[in-house]
């Protein structure tokens, strides 16, 4: 008994010698992680008090949900969900009548899609806050936001493209935004054998026109070599006229990429002079192909969208117009292709390679000059690795993918495979810090990073695994951003946030630049909608058929008519709604039984059509869906359904005894 | 009796203070409230009502509907159409007494002006009475037992959750400032200044008058 006592205290005072050891030895290296700073002083650098607002409008792909998200830095905050490729119920974007036509293509309607990048416009290579583009990876698109109203405004889709994963960076004044294929396809499409991969596979680098809202437009397409083109920047300053490709699979396998596309030493980074480019097409080189692909913009006064089909497009090949494509040598499967502030340093992520190699733009022009060429691939020269090599980080770590700047001679290069970003010295090629990211880093993003004056302050790191970083939520975890304060010598993890569907780049720009220029409603005056309705004594219902129209008007907090009844069974009923309030954040919502589509979100001034198809007989209840006001529980109505060939009259109590309007009549005289 | 010069000059300034009112608001109404931090807001001028935003009128009509206030529409104020002729001929009264420099016509000017003024004043409450107290309750959404709404003529008042300031906008100041004037030239009278000795012959009715006008060279 003694014994077991004396047993007892032993261990006892054994482990809290062994467990205070060991919180010594451990406690500062495991929770202060290389590139951490102190709690408390990191959060006091992400703290955002209530009423205050972010520096930065941050950007981030949506990935798989087809939407952008916006998000506030330093915070981290979601500010707001932007749909672009994707219905999104919430607000009625795809459901409406009006923005259904948004999501149209040659291959219908497709409600989805695979949203990679963002691209801000530019002005003289620096951000200029009026449009962000999108790309769509699945069904080839780019998609044009307006920062104004943070709405998809207009998405052209990209023919004889498979795959627009590099897609949709900008030149810097916003003359092209572009598109090129990560699958080579045959093009025109063709029923061909796969294995004829070499011989009848191509790939495309496509320049939309983006300068002009509403007039997006394939202004040409040059015919590539059937490799994998991946990600792409513009050149800016002296190589301002230049864009730079990267691409992979120049061993153009068609099975098992996976080893197949991996054998060669280097890969090629494709060197475009889209001026060159530019004045061939102006000059008519080149072939129209025909074509057949949607064009889609909402119109900013009716804010119907409408679709147009394209039916053809310039198509240049290499030798249809000569010195306009150059191929760069680059190790191993590159991904991203980035441009320093400068414009002179091109900067490669070969994700397979042990080295980050940079190329010198001058050398490039010198080498093009020299005709210092090691082959030339489909009559596309390939120039010499070592006559436009100014230099390569050595040892950064594994997988080198994406590099941004932060305009004080540094580079920032994100690592997938050793979880990490690796600073380095522009020039010197010198590494001069690394932090590690929680898990598996894609791309990377500092606000400016990829324009002429980045804003080194922060850096975003966009992780593609989460694990332990946050509560578990079943098999699916949340995919997570982490930001990183750069302004020092060396990188200081301040927060980890989620972010929405799976961000693959992002674009950041100070908050300012996209406040001065915010909307707050639309113009009811300006409202140009076939079915607008500015005033509740012009509301009511007619009949056309099987068709019924309601011109409904919605305002704090009723909806006129409120009551309709003689609808029968399997008619097609078109609730045309207009928001009359002129007031900003005041959006009305709609929601009627067994409609089966959504919601209208319906913003101040703005029209708004929802399509209901009543199948049985019966009183259905409708009702605003946006908390609007302190009545707005009342904000409802009923809508009488009769079965087919009914004598129920068709009739709506339009609001003509109450109401703010009816009571201007009253007291005017 | 004749006005002195200086008196004519602060007579034919406050007449074009009066006129220079038309040019900006009299009024202004603001109306805080939580969930209206940038706030809505009135002016009212001689010849009717605007909101200080592009919407704020339809707005504070699209508010007032849940009281049961009337709706405001300048057009069915009367007032609002005679009001900028009213100042105008004041205005040019002023002028014409001041270049006739009779003393008891500036008088009489000045007290219309004042009275003019109390009466706008009074009238102006009166319609904010209206709004405020003849409200709509059969339709009314929102019914406080004893609670009305009237803005106050000058300073804040709560208003349900709406902080409701009434002020003398540009137009009301120099309104005042004039009506001020007038009552200043017109009650000081004679001393305010030593006869100017004028360095130029005086014209002939000055001439003429300054022998019934002893007064005002020996205060």
């Amino acid at each position: 008994m003694s014994v077991t006592r004396r047993t007892g205290w032993f261990l006892a005072a054994a482990s809290v010698v062994a467990t205070v050891a060991y919180g010594f030895a451990c406690a500062p290296a495991s929770k202060q992680a290389a590139g951490t700073i102190g709690a408390a002083d990191a959060a006091s650098k992400v703290y955002v008090a209530p009423g205050q607002k972010d520096e930065f409008y941050a950007f981030l792909s949506g990935g798989f949900s087809g939407q952008v998200g916006v998000y506030g830095l330093p915070s981290g905050r979601l500010l707001k969900i932007v749909p672009v490729f994707s219905q999104f119920p919430e607000n009625g974007y795809g459901y409406s009548e009006e923005t259904k036509p948004m999501l149209e293509t040659s291959f219908g309607n497709i409600p989805w899609d695979d949203l990679h990048h963002t691209a801000l416009s530019q002005t003289n290579g620096e951000d200029d806050g009026r449009w962000l583009f999108v790309n769509a990876n699945n069904t080839p698109r780019i998609g044009r936001v307006n920062l104004a109203t943070f709405e998809t405004e207009e998405i052209l889709q990209i023919p004889n493209s498979g795959g627009n994963h590099g897609s949709p960076f900008i030149t810097s004044n916003t003359e092209y935004t572009i598109a090129s294929t990560r699958f080579s396809l045959p093009i025109p499409q063709a029923d061909v054998p796969i294995a004829d991969y070499k011989k009848a596979f191509k790939g495309t680098i496509s320049f939309v026109k983006a300068s002009e809202p509403g007039k997006m437009d394939v202004a040409f397409q040059l015919l590539v070599p059937g490799y994998d083109y991946d990600l792409a920047r513009a050149g800016k300053g002296p190589s301002k006229d230049w864009m730079f490709f990267t691409s992979y699979n120049s061993e153009q396998a068609y099975e098992k990429l996976e080893v197949n596309a991996s054998k060669a030493d280097k890969d090629f980074i494709a060197a475009v002079n889209w001026k060159s480019l530019e004045a061939c097409a102006t000059a008519g080189k080149g072939e129209l192909w025909p074509a057949n692909y949607a064009h889609n913009v909402m119109d900013e006064f009716t804010r119907v969208a409408t679709t147009e089909f394209k039916k053809q497009v310039r198509v240049l090949t290499p030798a249809s117009c000569p010195n306009s494509i150059y191929f760069l040598p680059t190790p191993k499967s590159p991904h991203g292709a980035d441009v320093d502030p400068s414009g002179e340093y091109i900067v490669a992520g070969g994700k397979l390679a042990t080295v980050i190699p940079v190329h010198s733009f001058a050398k490039i022009q010198k080498a093009i000059a020299d005709k210092a060429f090691e082959t030339a691939v489909d009559g596309i020269p390939v120039l010499k690795y070592d006559a436009i090599l100014a230099g390569e980080v050595k040892d950064p770590g594994l997988g080198p993918l994406h590099t941004e700047f932060d305009g004080k001679g540094y580079a920032y290069t994100s690592l997938f495979i050793s979880s990490e970003v690796v600073k380095w010295k522009l020039g010197t090629w010198e590494i001069v810090d690394r932090a590690p990211t929680y898990y598996s880093i894609g791309h990377l993003m500092i606000p400016g990073g990829a324009t002429t004056k980045p804003s080194g302050k922060y850096l975003v790191a966009m992780n593609k695994i989460t694990k332990d970083r946050y509560l578990p939520t079943g098999p699916e975890l949340a995919q997570s951003a982490q930001l990183y304060d750069i302004s020092g010598e060396k990188m200081k993890l301040l927060l980890d946030f989620p972010t929405v569907g799976e961000p693959h780049y992002a674009n950041a720009i100070l908050a300012s630049k996209v406040q001065a220029i915010q909307k707050k409603f639309y113009s009811i005056a300006d409202n140009k909608h076939p079915m607008a309705t500015k005033s509740e004594p012009e509301t009511g219902v007619s009949r056309s058929g099987k068709v019924v129209h309601v011109r409904m008007t919605a305002i704090r907090s009723h909806f006129s008519p409120d009551n309709i009844e003689g609808v029968q069974v399997g008619d097609t009923v078109l609730f045309h709604i207009t928001n009359l309030e002129q007031d900003w954040d005041i959006p009305h919502g709609f929601a009627i039984q067994g409609a089966t589509n959504a919601e209208l979100l319906i913003m101040p001034g703005e029209t708004r059509t929802l399509k209901w198809v009543p199948k049985a007989l019966g009183v259905y209840p409708m009702y605003c869906t946006d908390f609007c006001s302190a009545l707005h529980q009342e904000m409802q109505g009923y809508v009488r359904v009769s079965p087919v060939g009914s004598s129920v009259p068709l009739m709506a109590n339009t609001v003509k005894a109450q109401g703010q309007a009816a009571r201007a009549e009253k007291f005017k005289h | 009796m004749f006005a002195p010069r200086l008196n004519r000059w602060l007579t034919a300034l406050a007449a074009l203070l009066l006129a220079s009112a038309l040019l900006f608001p009299l009024w202004s109404v603001s109306l805080i409230a939580p969930q209206y931090p940038e706030g809505l807001g009135m002016y009212i001028w001689a010849h009717t009502v605007t909101g200080v935003g592009a919407n704020d009128l339809q707005n504070i009509n699209g508010l007032n509907h849940y009281i049961g206030m009337q709706t405001i529409v300048p057009d069915a104020i009367p007032e609002l159409a005679i009001m900028r002729p009213g100042i105008l001929a004041m205005s040019a009264l002023g002028l014409l007494v001041a270049a006739l420099g009779r003393r008891r016509l500036l008088q009489a000017w000045a007290l219309a002006l004042v009275a003019a003024a109390l009466v706008g004043l009074v009238d102006f409450w009166k319609w904010e009475y209206d709004y405020g107290h003849h409200l709509d309750l059969e339709h009314a959404p929102i019914k406080v037992p004893g609670m009305s709404y009237q803005p106050p003529l000058i300073g804040s008042k709560q208003l349900l959750n709406f902080t409701a300031t009434s002020l003398p906008a540009t137009g009301g100041v120099l309104a005042i400032a004039a009506v001020v004037l007038a009552a200043g030239a017109a009650v000081l009278g004679g001393g305010a200044t030593q006869p100017t000795p004028s360095r130029r012959a005086p014209e002939p009715r000055a001439a003429r008058m300054s022998d019934d006008a002893p007064v005002l060279t020996h205060r």
